[in-house]
């Protein structure tokens, strides 16, 4: 019992280890805001601000009239991709400005994010699997590795076997890949100094154009060319092949289009959300605000974005997996004797 | 006029909101009941249950970007 306790305990602790520093760092980004010249860095803010308020309230005051507007920008600054690795009480990286051919290819927070959750999942099953390598048959594997065998093999069963079926170890690789990838872009959000990357629409989208051409190879491989064609009328009579084909068209091309929305929207809302409600105090300057509002709600929200970070990372998974299936099965009369087979 | 875009934007958000709302709420009032009646299919029915509010709430997704959009614009 009271071990359960010192745990719960360490929890708290370490739940505050994350979300202060987050807190701390949101407030220097407000602050650099409210000056005027947006040169000023964070600390030099910090340092000007009680000054500022004491020999000037009108302007203060004019300043929290302003404020909603200041704080959207701040909120959009912090989801959007930029060229500033932000280390806030410790000053910034300017990142360099890569243009080639008339396209910009600069190295961007995002992209930063990208490699660094790559270096993770690769670090993280590095470990895992010397972990396995070490071990005999018999042994039941102990703290990383076990943790990490759980979520693949809740993939390789739950959604990659129950979606797709027969021949669902090929895709296996992809789908494992997508869901760690995607988890951790998302959980590097919630981290301080983090950035999501999944709230990069350009980063879903080529998530999503992996699965719309994995489907598509799935679908032809499964069918051939002709069966392909034929899927595309939907087996409807030719006179109504006119309205069946563009549909069944452009019906290839939502799936991966709402897999790209759905897993963007999500991100970024939850982080403009959170960044709300803890604007919400500097906007009215109260710490009633904050104490009663802005901090619990923001709290709650980011456990609520917890969830959220491996619930997006499954649906994206399960939802792929579920178009693989779809495309690769064949229609008809095999899903009738599955449904036979069943009862 | 200009304001009319926000405005559009804000009744648009809502709508989108309450559409969804009743769509998931309808999912997740199905689900239960099922899961009462039924509860060794408890696995299947969640697995269910969470595809179609994920697609519900794409489709409500959808109507938030365009309403960001119009706000941003």
């Amino acid at each position: 019992m009271k071990r359960v306790k010192a745990t719960k305990a360490n929890a708290i602790i370490k739940v505050l280890a994350i979300i202060v520093p987050l807190l701390l760092n949101i407030n220097g980004l407000a602050l650099a805001t409210t000056q005027e010249a947006p040169a000023v860095s964070p600390v030099a803010a910090a340092a000007i601000e009680p000054h500022a308020a004491a020999e000037a309230p009108e302007e203060a005051h004019e300043a929290a009239a302003g404020g909603e507007e200041k704080a959207g920008d701040v909120i959009m600054h912090h989801i959007l991709d930029n060229n500033v690795l932000a280390f806030e009480p410790f000053g910034e990286i300017e990142l360099p400005k890569i243009v080639i051919g008339g396209f910009d290819i600069s190295i961007t927070k995002h992209v930063v994010m990208l490699w660094t959750v790559s270096a993770i999942v690769i670090g993280l099953f590095a470990l895992a699997g010397g972990t396995f390598k070490n071990m005999t048959s018999r042994q039941a594997p102990k703290g990383l590795a076990n943790a990490l065998e759980a979520l693949v093999q809740f993939i390789r069963d739950d959604v990659a076997k129950a979606n797709i079926g027969k021949g669902y170890e090929k895709y296996l690789d992809f789908l494992l890949t997508a869901f760690f990838f995607i988890l951790v872009c998302n959980l590097l959000g919630l981290v301080p100094y983090g950035s999501t990357a999944t709230g990069n629409i350009n980063v879903t989208l080529t998530l999503a154009t992996f699965t719309f051409f994995i489907t598509q190879a799935a679908a032809l491989k499964a069918h051939g060319i002709k069966g392909y064609l034929a899927h595309l009328t939907g087996g409807t009579h030719p006179a109504l092949w006119i309205i069946m084909i563009p549909i069944e068209f452009i019906g290839l091309f939502t799936k991966p289009v709402a897999l790209t929305i759905r897993l963007f929207a999500n991100m970024t809302a939850g982080h403009i959300v959170i960044l709300s409600l803890i604007f919400i105090s500097f906007i009215l300057k109260s710490y009633i605000v904050a104490v009663v509002m802005s901090v619990p709600f923001s709290i709650f929200i980011y456990l609520l974005e917890l969830f959220v970070a491996f619930l997006q990372a499954f649906i994206f998974t399960m939802l792929s997996a579920l178009f693989i299936g779809l495309a690769s099965a064949h229609e008809g009369h095999d899903e009738h004797e599955a449904g036979a087979a069943h009862h | 006029m200009e304001g009319l875009g926000f405005l559009g934007a804000g009744i648009g958000a809502g709508l989108a909101v309450i559409g969804a709302g009743l769509g998931i709420g309808n999912v997740a009032a199905s689900a239960a009941e099922g899961v009462a009646r039924q509860p060794e299919a408890t696995a299947d029915i969640r697995t269910t249950m969470i595809i179609a509010a994920a697609l519900i709430e794409g489709v409500a997704l959808f109507g938030e970007v365009i309403c960001v959009l119009l706000a941003l614009k």
